[in-house]
């Protein structure tokens, strides 16, 4: 008894016939081949699955793929602007130490991503509770706080909207 | 060959001592990064394995007929369908044939001894139908009485996991050193402790997961998603397939989402799952989820111990004496008695101890088998030393720094033989100058500031303390590493390294020791790791080994291949080796850069392509040191700790790029607060896992991990190898427990004796 849905991941349209029980995480990793959205629990405490529905940032394990029928979601891949480079938060997180496995930071991105439109100029501590929800076993946070105040400063200065790469 | 400073500039090039920006980030922040569970082979069937939902059971039939007739089931695999009923994996370290009585099988065979022990493994076209169908495998379960807890596993009337061993007991080790009865019959003071560190374990955010191909023309077999030691498991997974030549196997790492000790060990699983590759002739992907991870991924940490300590009333030490107990979990996993192995070698810590007996039983109890996790062995000793120095202190009355500063190792005592052995390797401190790093220590972090902070009136309610641990970390060892360096006539670098990637920035770190000795830019050098088909040997990433023996090696092979170019060009240029200079382009003179050959000259005999190889050897351990500051304020009410300020103080002997190292340090400073904090795995009577989600296993977030402060100093290079490094993976871990606990017993007046300090426990205390 599976279902057809359509939605909009990063700007493209995709449409699929899924079992009402597959999980949106699986219906964007599988179906639609984008897997720089992970799975670190699959029961809505890590934060590694979460991606942007409408702009809201959701986590992927706690839906169905079926709920996102007719609604646009965000990505990791879809935040760069080109193959050569990378969005502030990204490049931000890269020169500031604040990957080191790199499991955790595409559902760290899209979170901070919709949290600085939000809150464009957070301090550390508003950006460190913002932070709470997913969780990183790498880096202690400390410079992936450092990171996000760096990308705010930059997104503040429109001009350097996006970061070639070096 | 020795390259003068002035030749290679370091910071031109960004070599050991820079923080360029790291090699592996790109594709993670782009969301292109390849973790086993991203990666697809056509034709790929899914593996699900069903796991005991009782801690100690016989049975005896497996019933797999409805599960086979299920939609989609290709298979299922039981221990009858193993050869031999499944071999033992063995122990790859510090084990013998008492352990080796308590190793596991890949399946329970009639037998199962902790919940989520695997029973069979079900492969479906996916993992949704395979979870499905394996809910219809009917197994007979005839519930036994479990043994839990360390005391009563050694207990006359505990039951026996093994019947035939007729003991519990995995492994006991003795080590005495000096004269102890007399230590302890001069003392002025006798202080008499139990301490409990719980189990808990490394938990890496990515879970386990394997992709295993068999290709029958060739009849060999592929492995995606080996981690942490490749060359190693591919000789166990050979030795148990019965497979005489291991080049039939192929492990490849992929991108890995952390390992910290637990992930890379060889499981039941990673026989498994190549296993059913071969039987079903598909391509077959297996993913662990959280609940399994938490089940049945190495636990580590559980100890009990019961220590004695012998003083001068002015503070000398005069004697330590350590009996601990040490719960291995259900089984003797591929570390054998490394973890107890480490906490009884390494107790004697920073200090000079005349006389010293360490004894551990490591046993078997129904829980989760265990392993190590990042400081292994020494996060608990660290625990119990340290506590035992400052309720020392506070009886005598002295101040808790001054009583360390007056038992601390000499400066002059270096090699410092502490007379123990880890595994066969004596430990022998091989460098160090801990008095100095006291005082280095206390200077950076105003430690005069600290106590007047601590002596000012808190906030409402709130009660301030101070603690310090002071540690010692081992680094290595793993007798010796490879690596192969590759330049072409284009300029380009490739190194091949034994060493592995568990997330910690191997390629980076690499890359720098060679552009250090072989003089290109760093832009120019690709890293290749994990994958034996390219990589003849290797022994992989653990005990903060892959920057001490993977580094050394890269550095000689770079040497000597500069050594081998500057020798072609003088010859080509009439000009001495020291007066030239290397470059992308080529080999010209120093101050006459005409006067130049090419590289495509240069390699022109040699097909445009050369390459060095070198294997570095070292039996020996490395010592890096540490001190960990704490101050806290603690709410006796609600038994919450706020970590006002925190600090670690490290000599790691050289440092080959500061971001990493203090990357390294932060990260295994938030797990050392998991452990010192929040992270416990409870089981009831009956041993049903009451931590398997994150639920209720509780990892730091950043609401709970404060920013630390850090001192990296180099005071001490190792003799040991080459570059002078000791490896800077642990001591963020190493003394949390110990500094925070000391911290928590300064604030409420009261002794710590074991971890985590939960909320709960804290209020008890102050209670108490
Ligand atoms: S995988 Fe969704 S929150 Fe962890
Ligand atoms: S970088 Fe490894 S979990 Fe965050």
């Amino acid at each position: 008894m599976s279902r057809r849905i359509a939605v909009e991941i990063n700007g493209r349209a995709v449409e699929g016939e899924v079992e009402p029980r597959l999980l949106l995480a699986d219906f964007i990793r599988d179906n639609a081949g984008l897997t720089g959205t992970h799975l670190g629990c699959e029961h809505g405490v890590c934060g590694a699955c979460t991606v942007q529905l409408d702009g809201h940032p959701v986590r992927s394990c706690l839906m169905f793929a079926v709920q996102a029928h007719g609604h646009r979601i965000a990505t990791v891949e879809g935040m760069a602007p080109g193959d050569s480079s990378l969005h502030p938060l990204q490049q931000a997180f890269h020169e500031c130490h604040a990957l080191q496995c790199g499991f955790c930071t595409p559902g760290i991105l899209m979170t901070m991503e919709a949290f600085l439109r939000e809150e464009p100029d957070p301090t550390s501590e508003r950006i460190r509770s913002a932070l709470a929800g997913n969780l990183c076993r790498c880096t202690g946070y400390q410079n992936i706080i450092t990171a996000v105040r760096l990308a705010a400063d930059r997104l503040q200065n429109k001009g350097e909207a996006a970061v070639e790469a070096s | 060959m020795k390259i003068t400073a002035d030749i290679i500039d370091p910071v031109a090039i960004n070599g050991i001592g820079t923080s360029p920006l790291r090699k592996e980030d790109w594709p993670l922040v782009r969301g292109e990064g390849t973790f086993v569970a991203d990666f697809k082979r056509p034709g790929m069937v899914h593996a699900f394995v069903v796991r005991s939902p009782l801690a100690h059971a016989r049975f005896t039939s497996i019933d797999r007929t409805a599960v086979l007739a299920s939609q989609g089931v290709l298979d299922v695999i039981t221990a009858a369908e193993l050869p031999d009923r499944g071999h033992k994996i063995p122990t790859r370290q510090f084990a013998d044939e008492g352990s080796n009585r308590f190793l596991q099988r890949p399946l329970a065979d009639g037998v199962v001894r902790y919940s989520g022990e695997p029973v069979a493994v079900v492969i479906a076209d996916s993992r949704y139908r395979a979870e499905d169908a394996a809910e219809l495998l009917d197994i007979d379960y005839e519930r036994l009485e479990v043994v839990l807890e360390p005391d009563d596993a050694v207990a006359e009337s505990a039951p026996l996991l093994q019947p035939d061993a007729g003991t519990n007991i995995a492994g006991r080790l003795l080590v005495e050193i000096g004269a102890l009865d007399e230590a302890f019959a001069q003392a002025d003071l006798v202080i008499k402790e139990t301490f409990r560190i719980q189990r808990h374990a490394a938990v890496p955010l990515e879970t386990r997961g394997l992709l295993a191909e068999y290709d029958t023309e060739t009849e060999s077999l592929t492995v995606w998603g080996a981690a942490k030691i490749p060359h190693v498991n591919r000789a166990i997974l050979a030795r148990m397939l019965g497979w005489s030549d291991e080049s039939r196997v192929r492990m490849v790492e992929l991108h890995v989402g952390g390992g910290f000790g637990a992930r890379g060990e060889f499981y039941p699983e990673d026989f498994l799952i190549p296993f059913a590759a071969i039987r079903t002739g598909r391509p077959v992907a297996w993913v662990e989820d959280r609940e399994e991870n938490l089940r049945a991924t190495n636990h580590s940490r559980e100890q009990v111990h019961r220590v004695e300590m012998a003083l001068k009333k002015d503070g000398t030490f005069l004697a330590l004496k350590d009996s601990f107990i040490n719960n291995t979990g259900a089984y003797v996993r591929t570390h054998g008695m490394t973890v107890p192995g480490l906490s009884v070698s390494m107790l004697p810590g920073p200090y000079k101890w005349p006389a010293y007996r360490g004894e551990f039983r490591s046993v078997v109890t129904n829980k989760t088998p265990g392993g190590t996790y990042r400081s292994p062995g020494r996060f608990e000793i660290n625990f119990v030393r340290e506590r035992l120095i400052d309720i020392a202190a506070h009886r005598l009355g002295i101040d808790t720094v001054d009583i360390r500063r007056r038992n601390l190792i000499d400066r002059a005592s270096f090699p410092h033989d502490v007379g123990t052995l880890y595994d066969g390797h004596p430990v022998i401190y091989d460098s160090g100058d801990y008095e100095l790093l006291l005082d280095k220590a206390l200077a950076a972090f105003d430690y005069e500031g600290l106590k007047r902070w601590r002596r000012e009136p808190a906030t409402a309610g709130m009660r301030r303390g101070l603690g310090i641990g002071f540690f010692v970390e081992k680094a290595g060892p793993a007798e010796r590493e490879y690596a192969r360096v590759e330049l072409n006539d284009r300029g380009d670098v490739v190194v091949y390294t034994g060493s592995a990637s568990v997330g910690q920035g191997v390629e980076t770190i690499l890359a720098q020791v060679c552009v250090s000795h072989l003089g290109l830019p760093y832009d120019r050098v690709r890293v290749v790791h994990g994958d034996t088909a390219v990589i003849p040997e290797g022994m992989g990433a653990f005990g903060s080994r892959a920057t001490m023996l993977g580094g050394a090696a890269v550095m000689r092979a770079s040497e000597q291949l500069r050594k081998r170019l500057l020798d072609a060009a003088a010859e080509e240029l009439e000009a001495a080796p020291a007066d030239l200079m290397l470059t992308a382009a080529g080999v010209s003179v120093i101050g006459a850069p005409t006067r130049s050959v090419s590289l495509t000259n240069l390699l022109s005999a040699s097909a445009g392509v050369i390459t060095e190889e070198h294997r570095f050897v070292c039996d020996l351990l490395g010592f890096p040191y540490g001190i960990h500051f704490a101050a806290v304020e603690v709410d006796p009410a609600s038994g919450a700790i706020h970590i006002h300020r925190y600090a670690v103080a490290y000599d790691i002997g050289r440092c080959v790029n500061p971001v990493l190292v203090g990357g390294q340090i932060s990260g295994g400073f938030a797990q050392g607060i998991g452990g010192a904090l929040l992270e416990e795995f409870s089981f009831d009577a009956s041993g049903q896992p009451l931590s398997a989600s994150f639920m209720d296993y509780l990892m730091p977030t950043s609401e709970e991990v404060p920013d630390v402060e850090l001192l990296i100093t180099e005071d001490a290079p190792s003799p040991l190898n080459p570059l002078g490094v000791k490896g800077a993976g642990e001591g963020g871990t190493a003394a949390v427990g110990a500094a925070i606990a000391n911290a928590v017993s300064d604030a409420l007046g009261t002794e710590v004796t074991r971890l985590p300090l939960s909320p709960q426990r804290v209020v008890e205390l102050v209670g108490a």
